[in-house]
Parts: C-alpha cells; structure tokens; sequence
C-alpha cells in the first residue's frame, strides 16, 4: 500500500538522544545503532561499528510522522506540487510515510490511474507513499468506483475528499463494500446546502465582516449520519478533519457504543481560531473553516483522550496567484507538511495544553493504525523510521524556506520551536539538516 | 485613521511610514471621527489638493457613492480618473493584483475602490502605495456612508451619543449595517437591529447591539434607518424570507408603524413600497436627501484628511496573533 524509490539502506548511530516512543514505553537517553536501514541495537555507549555517528545530545529521537491526508497534486496539479517536491516538504517535516488524496485531475477512480501513479511513486518518491482512491466516480457522487480493482492495485483507502458522499444510500453501499476492499472509507463531512457559498465558521467574527457563514453543524450532522450509517453496517469508517465540538462529541457517543471510527485533525484547527480571519489573509480560509476557541479546545481535548487518534495536514498546495486575490475569491487550503510539528509543538505542546508524548503518538502511530499500516516504532529489528527533533532552538516560517511548490502557509513569518533536524524513512536517511 | 494590517508584512523590514487608509470604520478612533465630522468648514477653502489624483475604480454598480466622490475630488481641485469594470481590462481577467500595480504605476495619491469581494481594498493598498479608500467591500464594509449617516444625525439631532437608531431589514447582506453598527457604537450610539432572523446574522450582538425581530421595537428609537432589500443579493431558492410581500407586511417602514418627531434615514437606492412606503420616503421626517448632501462633504473630508494629514509613523504590523 506504500510506495516508494527503493535504494541504499543506511547505517548510523545516534548518540544521547532522548529517546521517545509512546508506544514501546521508550524514554531515556539512549544511542541508537541502524544497520542497513533496520535498528539493529539500543543501550547506552554503543559501538559505531564504522557508522556515521549523529550527535543527539539535547534532541528528541521519536518514531517518525505518518501523515494520512496530502495533497500531492498529481495528476494535473504539477505546477503547486509534484510527487518529489510533496515528499521532500514530507521528510524535511519529519515524515516517513504519506498517504495521498484522489482529487486530482483526472481524479483517481480507475486502476489505470492508480497504476500509474505507483509507478511514478516507485520511481520518484522520497519517501513512502500510499494512495487514496475515489469513492465515486468522479468525485460526483453518483457510482460507485470499482473499488475491489482499486484495493488489487494497491489503494490505501478511499475517499471523495474535497467533498461529501452526499446520497445517504450511496454512502451505504461503499460502507457495504468495505467487507470485500478491507480498505478504509475516510470521509469529508460537510452537508453542502447549509455549507453554500460559506467563507469561515459562521459566529460573531462572520457576523462582524460580512462573510457567508458555513456552520458547525454543516459538518456535524453529516459525522452523524455517518456514523449511524457505520453502525448499522457495522463497518469503520475514518472522519477526515473535524472542526466542530459537536463532531467529537458525536464520535465519542459512537466509539463508545462500539462503533469502529476513527479521526482526524489539522495543525491549523489545533492551533488557530476563526479570529485568525479577521486579517483577510487568504492563508486563512480552509474547508472546514477555522472555528471558535471552544471548538478548538475540544478538538484539543479530543486529540488528548484518544477520540481523535490522529494529526493529519491536510497539506493543501496552491499556486501563489490563486491566493494573492481577495479572501472570498481565494481557493480553500493552506500547506503544513513542514510546519505542522512546529506549529504544534510551540502552539499546544509548549503552552501545556498536551503532552509531547501524546503529539507523538498521534502523530505516527495512530495514523498508522487508522489506516491499518504498521505504526512506526523505535525497537531493535523494527525498519528505522526516525525524526530526530531540535525543541529548542527557534525558527522563523519564510515563504522562500519551503521544499513544497508552494507557499500558502498560515504561518508566513511566525517564529517556531521545534524542527526536525534528521528524517529516516524506510531505512533511508531522507533529511539531514 | 490606522494603517492595515498585513499580517506578511510584519516581518518585512519597515519602509515608508504606512500610508494611511480608511478601509474599515475600525481603523478609526473616536477622536478620528469627530475631527473628520468637523472639518466642513476648512474642506471648504479651495484649491486644497490641487496637484494630487484621484483614482475612483468602480467594481460595481453606483451613482451616489462613485458621483460624490467624484465631485469630491474636484471641489478639492484634485485631478480625477473613474475606471469602471466593464470596458476595462477586468473584462480581460485582469486580476486585482494586476490591475492595483498599472494604477499604481501613475503614482495616485488616492484610489477609491469598490469591490464585491471582501478584503479587495486591502489587497490593492498592498500592492501600491497610494491611500486606499473603501467604497465598499462585498458585504463587509463602507466606511464613508456610516461617516455620512454620522454626519447627518449629529447635523439633525445635534448629537450622536446617546441617540437611539433603530435599524431595520436585510442586515445580513449589508455592508451599510455592518460599518453603521461599529460606528454607531464608538460614538456611544445605541443601535437596535429590526429584521427577519434569517436576515439578522448570528452572532452580530457581539459589535455592542441589541437585535429584535419584531418591527414594533423600532418605536422607541429617535432614528429609524431602513436598509434596502437586496433582490440582486438574494439567490433564487435561498428563501431568506418567503416573499417580499410578506416582508412588507411583517417589516415594511409605513406611517403608521413610524411615530411623530422619528427620524427616517435609507442608504439608496429605495425599493420604494418594499422596505420603505412611499408616503415615508417622501414625509419631511425622512433625512434621505441630507443623506446624499452629506455624503459630499464627508468625503471631502475623507480625501482633505488623509491628503494633508500627515502620515503618522506606525509600528510595523504585529505578526498575527495565534490564539
């Protein structure tokens, strides 16, 4: 399900880290021995055994991020992002595997498609990729793509991203399909007529500077025909990107009545409220819209207790000249594969609101497994899939500093803490700063 | 009046002091206010801005917005140039980016804008370094027409604090409203919002107003303004009210739901017999005139104001702040 340029296999030592995994129970200071691309030792004064040796002494050494939801663009999109520039921005920001949306042009809804786009993946890929197929046809909302072809040639999951399943009944059937696919349904909830024409969260800031409002519950109540309809099908299902406390609320009902969902947030909903559109900068129009502080503080809770098991960028790229208009003619997205564990680290993490290891774990592991890959992890035997992480030193987001295409970051000139300095992916040293 | 604030350009390197703009009614203090209401008598010693340009582009339909700050411009003895949308390059794609820098390369002192879009104005005192002046951003501000309709209450009630104006009808799609209310409000106005709830936006208390869907809560303010129904605004289907009949009938501004010594004000143009009776309209209580007489005089001031004011030195902008 992932695909990636197979090539050398490293050895390395890290030395003195802080050594982080949430899910092994791993936290000391300890060096790390990779043979060829594979942890071959962990404990304190390791041989190099002839590798190169990497100081970590004051970092932190965590499995590396998985991120569920990228725009890479491709096919149609090559001028905001290619597979090479996607997956650099993905190592540069401590990634080690990404997972691909279908709404491109054409849209991935045929194994033809797919295929092909695979075999770009394996020839240029940085670092691992897995690709998400449409649900529909088209994106439309009408048929049903041939999803057992689809999960044959190697689809992680499948998804309309970028819109709604909006017929209850077609909802249904994918959800039936799921027994034969084994892939996961990941879905975009907005119900599009009470979402039409909406530019923010619709509250006292809409209210205030005249922007058609798209509500909180545009959004909750499709999580909520969702996942009525994942119960009664007794299928799981992921929610892509929530923003509402009334989506948590409701996803929490439902897993604890058994219902086998799983979810998502962004950087920008963790860290950002809809007062942030008070500055008209189209950097700050998303689909779902930037919400209200209670939201945000829910969605934050939400992440902590495990309702929400995973961080995802939802990195959407954007030619400068299509966001250099005015808010409401600006297309939504904002990118966030080289920022999100700094935005996260300084904006939430460093104020006390989670725990670094909890970021950690719902950085990597939990998008793994809500996809059913294999989460990374730092172990002796596992396949090295490592960030070595600076949280100390500041830096500065620059709109010339990216690796990605594009630049539409809601974070242009914020100073940050927290960086990944080195990235191992597959086995592969992939950044190295 | 405040510079804008462009979140990228906090980090620039500081240039220039910051043009000055007046895009939104919140770029202004109190004090700001009450100098521009009083500058009648000084806009009046001509040729004050002879040598400065003017540049008017108009996005959208008008006649008293884009007339008066035509004449504006030339009562000041200012050289003056109107682009319209159509017939230009907008007509070609030309974007709004593009269109700002050719205007800004015949160095205007001012350029007047109004736009569909929210934020245009914004964007086009990033990319010149002329004074912006709204005109009208999409359904967010007008900044010009509140300090008219200030004017104007202050010239007839002789004072805006304390003074109770009652607004009525589509608030949702109004930028009238929106720059009104946070006029309104900084001068120490109180202002009740009159209308349908589909037409009254949720949250809208939050600029300091009372809201009320009944129209009989106008009864007790000294002024009623009457915002117009945008038809053009209202989509086929949306089914913000279920006709206009029945707004009339529940919201219309008639005689008998005006009580004597009311003040009546309407932004223009009127859906005579819609939003507003024509017996209203037409009464000697209606300020609707004054209201385009002053709409001349303010802008006068506006242009006099930011023209030989001189650019006050500003710190660059904060970077945005993250909740």
């Amino acid at each position: 399900m992932l695909y990636g340029r197979n090539g050398r296999k490293d050895d390395l030592v890290i030395r003195g880290a802080r050594v982080l995994d949430p899910v092994e129970g791993v936290d000391a200071v300890l060096d790390v021995r990779v043979d060829k691309g594979t942890i071959a030792a962990l404990g304190e004064g390791l041989d190099a055994n002839g590798h190169r040796v990497v100081d970590g002494a004051g970092l932190v050494l965590a499995p590396a991020f998985v991120d569920p939801h990228v725009h890479l663009r491709v096919p149609g999109g090559e001028d905001e992002e290619t597979i090479v520039s996607g997956t650099e921005a993905a190592a540069v920001g401590g990634y080690c595997a990404i997972l691909a949306m279908p709404n491109t042009d054409p849209v991935v809804d045929s194994a033809a498609v797919l295929g092909s786009l695979i075999e770009d993946a394996k020839a240029q890929a940085v670092i691992p990729v897995g690709f998400l197929a449409a649900i529909t046809r088209g994106q439309d909302g009408a048929e049903l793509t041939e999803m057992a072809e689809l999960a044959d040639q190697g689809a992680a999951g499948f998804t309309d991203d970028g819109r709604p399943v909006i017929a209850p009944s077609l909802m249904r059937r994918a959800l039936q399909y799921h027994g034969i696919t084994g892939r996961r349904l990941a879905l975009h909830c907005e119900e599009p007529t009470l979402s039409k024409g909406g530019q923010m969260h619709e509250g006292a800031v809409s209210a205030e500077l005249g922007f058609t409002g798209y509500p909180s519950v545009a959004e909750s109540l499709m999580v909520e025909r969702d996942l009525s309809l994942a119960a009664y099908e007794e299928a799981p299902l992921h929610l892509l990107h929530l923003s509402a406390r009334e989506s948590v609320s409701a996803l929490r009902a439902a897993q604890a009545k058994g219902v086998a969902a799983t979810a998502e947030v962004t950087p920008h909903h963790l860290c950002l409220t809809d007062e942030a559109v008070r500055s008209l900068d189209s950097n700050m129009k998303m689909n779902p819209p930037l919400r209200s502080a209670d939201d945000r503080a829910e969605l934050i809770e939400g992440l902590r207790d495990g309702t929400i098991a995973c961080v995802a960028t939802d990195h959407a790229p954007h030619a400068r000249h299509e966001k250099e208009v005015p808010f409401e003619a600006a297309p939504f997205g904002v990118t966030g594969l080289e920022t999100a564990f700094g935005a996260l680290y300084t904006h939430v993490v460093e104020p006390g609101l989670l725990k670094l290891e909890t970021l950690l774990e719902r950085m990597s592991a939990g998008p793994a497994r809500a996809y059913g890959l294999e989460p990374p992890r730092i172990a002796v035997g596992a396949q090295a899939n490592l960030v070595l992480l600076d949280t100390e030193s500041a830096w500065r987001v620059e709109e010339d500093g990216f690796h990605s295409r594009s630049a539409n970051s809601w974070l242009l000139g914020q100073t940050l803490r927290g960086r990944p300095k080195l990235t191992v992916a597959a086995g592969k040293v992939v950044h190295d700063s | 009046m405040g510079e804008i604030h462009v979140m990228r350009e906090g980090y620039l390197p500081p240039r220039q002091p910051p043009r000055r703009h007046l895009i939104s009614i919140g770029d202004l203090e109190r004090e700001d206010v009450e100098r521009l209401l009083s500058l009648e008598r000084e806009v009046k010693k001509l040729p004050t801005l002879r040598g400065h340009t003017v540049v008017n582009v108009f996005y959208e339909s008008s006649t008293r917005t884009s007339s008066s700050f035509e004449l504006a411009a030339k009562r000041l003895s200012a050289d003056t140039m109107s682009i319209k949308a159509a017939g230009s390059s907008v007509d070609k794609g030309e974007s709004l980016k593009d269109t700002a820098l050719t205007l800004g390369a015949y160095d205007p002192d001012v350029i007047v804008i109004r736009h569909p879009q929210i934020g245009a104005p914004q964007l086009v005192a990033r990319y010149t370094d002329a004074h912006v002046v709204n005109a009208g951003d999409g359904k967010h501000q007008h900044p010009t027409q509140a300090l008219l309709d200030l004017y104007t209450i202050q010239d007839e009630l002789g004072q805006i604090e304390g003074v109770h104006v009652a607004i009525v009808g589509d608030v949702l799609h109004s930028r009238v409203a929106r720059s009104n209310v946070q006029a309104l409000a900084l001068m120490g106005a109180k202002v009740t919002l009159v209308g349908p709830p589909p037409l009254i936006p949720r949250g809208i208390e939050a600029m300091g107003c009372e809201v009320s869907h009944e129209i009989d809560a106008i009864a007790d303010a000294d002024v009623v303004y009457v915002l117009r129904m945008q038809r053009e605004r209202m989509a086929e289907g949306a089914n913000f009210v279920p006709s206009l009949r029945e707004y009339t009938e529940r919201w219309g501004v008639t005689p008998e739901r005006i009580r004597r010594g009311q003040k009546v004000m309407h932004p223009g143009p009127m859906n005579r017999g819609v939003e507003i009776d024509p017996r209203v309209a037409d009464a000697g209580s209606a300020l609707i005139e004054a209201q385009v007489r002053a709409g001349l005089v303010v802008r006068m001031a506006v242009l006099y104001d930011l023209l030989t004011t001189g650019p006050v030195p500003v710190e660059a902008a904060e970077p945005l702040e993250v909740a």
